[in-house]
């Protein structure tokens, strides 16, 4: 049995030993233990480094508001977790654990140095330590601050372990499994509501579980714990543990992460780490209690000095006495019980030191009788020791007079400054806490959810409140979803009442500004800190936080916020509530990021949707390249082939005999109706009347700001039905755009959309020789020139396959699209690969498709165009239906801004040294102008010609189509580059092979 | 038919719940009024089945007929019997305003089965799927992870899920990897 | 995430299936071409940007896929009412008073 572990105490398992190391060491725990109540079993306090002074430190608590006992935890590669709360973490069979933020050891630890350097690092050191000089800023202050920030060491490997989510419905979710929480759920549960009752300990009960001498209905506390949890499950409630409510969101929405595997010796085949719950409740209940803050004065932050209420659950819930001899400060009532229990169980407690005059007739009765000394009226100045407390220096004070201090000798010093009602969850919801003068703590007030909050949150004490105020919360929850709800009572036998106050720092008789009163200990701010932020100007809360840290640490100031506004309430001489509290945000805990990826990791992180002829590409070699949420072939390299060449050869290919493309994730609506055409005509700029039925235009569509959307080839394939493609990133957007107009604008209009884009795969087959591939594979069709000219469209079959045709070109070239059902795209791809055989058909990428349509000019709508480009602007007025008297956007193409001279139009662009530009290089106008530049425009689309031997490109320049014949200027790194402004249509500009 | 390639090859996963791609059923999206006389009994015609109401959906033998807005209805039948429904639908609806869509390639379909099925998609979807909420003959379209999705129950213990082709990949791994053994919660 | 009532499907659904589509009752001029270069402008891009109760356009995208329109309130992000596309305005002093 280790030194500290008392006999018979406790809810761990005597007879299940279990072994662990830290920093090296191995120690024994028993099953049911956490590291921190492990460690000390052994009489171990120091367990880390402070993060600013790297002052030892110790488990301050028991619970997972735990600001100093953070250590990093292992379970084999890849399994490291840095930030580990000691006093959390459970302990399993071979867990390895070490201390952080020390070097080289952490009983004797370099970084310390800072503990004696502390002027350098008083509020705001950010602010002034690193001003000066301004050459110090990035080569040696960065450096600094970067290596001296953070706390753990980040994991090095990929994470092997799988995360969960859920979502979850529940009429009723509760927060918090003790007094007030067990019986919210219980009066909830029985009136037919289905509940969900969470706790983030690995057993329900809360403070039960450290008070076992309570008695309720004639049973001891823990056997009444346990009946009440089989009355629950009987009731149906779903009871989690090991699992923390991390956020309150908007309509009754919570986030749960429940710790799965981390306590267990060996996880579970598949069993994920964390699994994260979404859940959406009627009704919530917050049954979260109270969390005790400590005492402020000088070397408050010493390992062995610890809140009393922890002390309390070491002893009753572990069986670990926290030292030989304990001395307790205290300003509440509670710390009294914890001392009791102490010398209860055999312990010493040698002195009881209470800030307040007067104390409890009762509670100086049962201290007296315990034989213990009780100094009341009396504050600490000091505490002794290094690694380890040794005494405490306490003081009478009369007034405002501190008188002589004496030495107390103890090695474990117990503090309780009072309780703050756990209510972070209520202030997610942006519920307002209320400043309670008399207890001197916020409590809740207006609510802004359909909640209820029960118990310690109150700022109720004891259980008899507790177990009372949790039934009527339930009752509240049952009758607000339309239940009946039966109240129930208990009978609480020697109930723990207690009051108690909270202040400022502790008065002192020695020089304030050399004392270390810690306030937040994981940020090292001190009473000092928050008192020169004042000094220099800080007035809200919100300044005094960010300015010496407090509250910013990973506690996020549960034991901290409320210490820091006395002190700074008294350094402005404002009441608390004028100074207002800071504001708490999720995740009420730290949160690992597998808990919140989930299952979107790996190949379900993020969606990649694929073409019916996407298996084809990739067992044909292809690169493939993301176009929006589409993996699309890029290019097909041959066996020693980088892209340039590829590219070319497939390039090459295809002007001179056929290429085959997949064209499978172009957007494609169906349009029908009576009012299709007049529909059309309102939507796009282009005329839909005269377009006959057979027959296909080029489509662009505007926004009504008159900016160029979208654009697509269109067939007309009866007087009542279009087929509409869009570009592959536009697909959605247009449809959400047509819909709109629909349903809100012209709901007179009788026209129905669907979107048939995933129906049909498509083959685009370009090249002189295209009609030659493709005609032994069409049936019911004329293919030639004269029957089926360039934009037309005409269903029949194509390899067997019911088919839509379109003879369409977005390379220059004689072009024809066929789509069929996709369960029959690859059938087709593969048939016209077998069939372009004899042509040398090449199968091409998108890479090739977009050299093919820059030589052409054809813009790519996102490439080409930014949102700011109109018609005009890149050329196609031609596209736009004048006599229309209206369309989408026509009003705005003759905005003042829109016809303004020297806007950006696209041209095309040669540069003189024949140098390949790149996208997105700035254009000068004139390059011997001073600096800055003034930009004229940018280059948008270039590529490598192989057609015409040269690269090309296209950009958008002021003033562009006026400046034809022009030399502009395109500075680059290396240089200046000198480039023609010319036509963007490179390539057989009479258009004579469309028409082959 | 050789040449007709499902998305995922008939896909299948076993973990505490059954995935499976099903082979390929006829699917029509149709659009129109759903309130009008006319339109609903085309529908009963065409498919032998009465238009459910809102958010609901009627199924017997390999056909269904389901509410997807009120100007849309999503009609299910053995692919063999697709264009037969088409042309009946055209003539009861002749000079009547409507859309009729043969989608059948554009969305596949997964079957969950097993007594986990409810608990694979209540990891992905953000709605309530306990029995009291998600019975028989409702009709869910909601999100599954990142994409849209819409199912019923299709028997007991057996849910039915359609989804756009394209994103079946994902759509698959996901609910496997929401069915493997060791994630059961068996929380209803 | 909130819950929206789609008002075409009865029911109150989460945030996920829905999409915002900017300001409601901003109706598309009958004729634009009849307009002077600042109305055309204001229909274009001025925009209330209201503190309070907001009138809004929502889309069941991953629903019925229907437009409809809902007042929510820009300082708590709460949903007053939801209502379909095409009804009138309501008044929001009663909506208010039910809040």
């Amino acid at each position: 049995m280790s030194r500290y572990r008392i006999p018979g105490k406790g809810r761990v398992d005597p007879s299940a030993p279990v072994t662990f190391t830290f920093d090296g060491r191995r120690y024994q725990g028993l099953r049911g233990d956490t590291v921190a109540s492990a460690l000390l079993a052994n009489g171990v306090h120091l367990m880390g480094r402070s993060f600013k002074y790297h002052r030892p430190r110790g488990a301050v608590t028991a619970g997972s508001e735990e600001p100093n006992a953070l250590i990093g935890t292992s379970r084999g590669p890849g399994r490291f977790e840095p930030n580990t709360r000691a006093t959390v973490q459970e302990l399993r069979a071979g867990l390895v654990t070490e201390s952080q933020n020390k070097w080289p050891s952490l009983a004797f630890d370099i970084g310390a140095v800072n503990d004696r350097a502390y002027m350098l690092f008083s509020a705001g050191f950010y602010y002034k330590t690193f001003m000066w000089p301004r050459s110090f800023w990035d080569k040696v202050y960065e450096p600094f601050i970067r290596a001296a920030a953070g706390l753990g060491k980040s994991p090095t490997e990929p994470d092997p372990d799988t995360y969960a989510s859920r979502n979850l419905h529940t009429d009723v979710l509760v927060v918090g499994g003790g007094a007030a929480g067990i019986s919210a759920a219980l009066v909830a549960a029985r009136s037919g509501a289905r509940v969900v009752l969470v706790d983030e300990n690995p057993e329900m009960g809360g403070s039960l579980l450290s008070d076992p001498s309570i008695r309720i209905d004639g049973q001891g506390s823990w056997a009444w714990l346990a009946d009440q949890l089989s009355q629950l499950r009987a009731a149906g409630v779903k009871l989690m543990t090991r699992t923390t409510a991390i956020g309150y969101y908007h309509q009754n929405m919570l986030g749960l992460v429940e710790r799965v595997t981390d306590h267990l010796d060996q996880p579970p085949q598949g069993a994920p780490r964390e699994r994260m719950w979404h859940v959406r409740a009627q009704q919530v209940i917050l049954a979260q209690g109270a969390l005790e803050k400590p005492l402020v004065f000088d070397g408050n932050d010493r390992p062995g000095v610890m809140l009393a209420g922890a002390a309390q659950t070491y002893l009753n819930r572990y069986g670990v006495k926290v030292g030989d001899c304990a001395a307790v400060v205290t300003s509440h009532d509670s710390a009294y019980y914890a001392a009791f229990d102490l010398v209860d169980a055999g312990g010493r407690v040698a002195a009881i030191v209470d800030t307040r005059p007067t104390v409890r007739a009762d509670l100086v009765e049962a201290t007296r009788k315990r034989g213990i000394e009780l100094l009341t009226g009396h504050t600490a100045t000091a505490t002794y020791g290094r690694l380890r407390v040794k005494g405490v220096r306490v003081n009478p004070v009369s007034g405002s007079r501190v008188g002589a201090g004496r030495k107390i000798a103890c090695d474990a010093l117990l503090i309780s400054g009072g309780w703050t009602p756990s209510l972070h969850l209520f202030s997610h919801t942006k519920g307002s806490l209320r400043w309670d003068a008399e207890s001197r703590t916020f409590l809740p007030d207006h609510k802004t959810e359909a909640c209820q909050i029960a118990g310690a949150g109150r700022g109720l004490w004891g259980y008899g409140p507790a177990l009372e105020d949790g039934v009527k919360a339930g009752m509240a929850a049952a009758n607000a979803l339309g239940r009946n709800a039966t109240p129930t009572g208990a009978r609480v036998e020697g109930d723990r009442p207690g009051t108690g106050t909270s202040q400022k720092e502790l008065p002192t008789d020695r020089s304030a500004g050399k004392a270390k009163a810690f306030v937040d200990f994981q940020n090292d701010v001190t009473a000092k800190d928050i008192r020169l932020a004042v000094r220099e100007g800080m007035r809200s809360i919100e300044h005094v936080k960010r300015y010496t840290t407090n509250g910013m640490a990973t506690d996020q100031g549960k034991m901290s916020n409320i210490n820091g506004l006395m002190i700074a309430a008294d350094a402005l001489g404002k009441e608390p509530p004028q100074v207002g509290l800071t504001t708490f945000r999720p995740p009420y805990t730290p949160t690992s990021f597998g808990a919140f990826a989930g299952y979107h990791k790996g190949a379900t992180f993020e969606l990649t949707r694929k073409t019916p002829i996407d298996p084809w590409a990739e067992a044909h070699g292809a690169v493939f390249e993301p176009v929006s949420l589409w993996r699309r072939a890029w290019y097909f390299p041959k066996a020693g082939e980088d892209m340039h060449a590829a590219v070319a050869r497939e390039c090459r290919a295809t002007r001179a005999s056929v290429g085959m493309f997949d064209a499978s994730t172009l957007g494609k609506i169906e349009v029908a109706g009576p009012d299709a055409v007049e529909f059309m005509n309102r939507m796009y700029t282009n005329p839909w009347t005269k377009l006959a039925p057979g027959r296909c235009r080029y489509g662009l569509l505007l926004g009504e700001d008159g900016f160029i959307r979208d654009d697509g080839v269109i067939g007309r394939l009866s007087q009542d039905l279009f087929h509409v493609t869009t570009t592959t990133g536009g697909a959605a957007r247009v449809l959400n755009m047509m819909e709109d107009y629909l349903q809100t604008e012209w709901p007179d209009l009788d026209v129905w959309l669907t979107s048939t884009t995933e129906q049909w795969a498509t083959v685009a087959v370009n090249g002189p020789n295209a009609r030659k591939v493709l005609a032994p594979l069409v049936e019911g069709l004329d293919m030639s020139d004269a029957a089926f000219p360039h934009m037309s469209v005409a269903e029949c079959r194509v390899a067997g396959l019911p088919a839509r045709l379109f003879r369409i070109s977005f390379t220059g070239e004689l072009g024809f699209e066929i789509n069929v059902p996709a369960r029959h795209g690859l059938a087709l791809w593969k048939a016209i690969h077998e069939a372009g055989q004899a042509y040398d058909i090449c199968p091409y990428g998108t890479e090739t498709m977009h050299v093919l349509r820059a030589e052409k000019g054809y813009i790519i709508i996102g490439q080409d165009t930014d949102g700011t480009v109109t018609p005009q602007d890149a050329g196609l007025d031609w596209a736009i239906g004048k006599a229309k008297k209206d369309f989408v956007g026509k009003r705005s193409l003759s905005r003042p801004d829109i016809v303004a001279p020297n806007r950006k139009q696209l041209v095309g662009l040669l540069t003189e040294d024949g140098s390949k530009l790149e996208e997105g290089a700035q254009i000068v106008l004139d390059p011997n102008q001073k600096l800055p530049m003034t930009m004229a425009g940018h280059v948008t689309s270039s590529y490598d010609s192989t057609a015409l031997g040269r690269p090309i490109a296209m950009a958008l320049i002021q003033g562009g189509l006026s400046r034809m014949g022009e030399t502009v200027h395109i500075p680059m790194p290396n240089g200046t580059i000198r480039a023609k402004v010319t036509s963007t249509n490179f390539y057989d500009p009479e258009g004579e092979r469309l028409k082959a | 038919m050789s040449d007709v390639a499902q998305a995922l090859g008939g896909a299948s996963f076993t973990g505490f719940a059954r995935v499976e791609e099903l082979a390929p059923q006829g699917m029509i999206s149709f659009r129109g009024d759903l309130s009008d006389p006319v339109v609903q009994e085309a529908l009963r015609a065409a498919t032998g089945l009465e238009m459910p109401a809102q958010r609901g959906i009627v199924q017997a033998e390999e056909r269904a007929l389901g509410w997807m807005s009120p100007d849309e209805a999503i009609l299910l039948m053995p692919h063999a019997a697709l264009g037969g429904v088409l042309v009946e639908l055209r003539a009861a609806l002749a000079g009547q305003h409507h859309l009729a869509v043969d989608v059948s390639d554009a969305r596949v379909t997964f079957r969950l089965s097993g007594p986990g099925a409810r608990e694979v998609l209540a990891k992905l979807a953000p709605v309530d799927l306990s029995p009291a909420a998600f019975a028989e003959g409702e009709l869910r379209r909601t999100r599954v992870a990142q994409v849209a999705a819409a199912f019923w129950l299709s028997g007991a213990e057996e849910i039915a899920l359609i989804c756009f082709r394209s994103v079946a990949r994902y759509v698959f791994d996901l609910l496997a990897v929401s069915a493997a053994e060791g994630g059961e919660v068996r929380a209803f | 995430m909130l819950l929206i009532q789609c008002p075409y499907c009865d029911e109150a659904l989460p945030e996920l299936e829905f999409a915002y589509a900017g300001e409601a009752h901003i109706a598309r001029p009958a004729d634009p071409s009849a307009l002077s270069d600042e109305e055309w402008r204001d229909f274009l891009f001025i925009r209330t940007n209201t503190r309070g109760p907001h009138f809004e356009r929502w889309r069941h995208i991953h629903g019925c896929g229907q437009f409809f329109n809902a007042v929510r309130d820009t300082v708590s992000d709460r949903f007053l009412m939801t209502y379909k596309a095409g009804e009138p305005r309501p008044v929001l002093n009663a909506l208010e008073a039910a809040e």
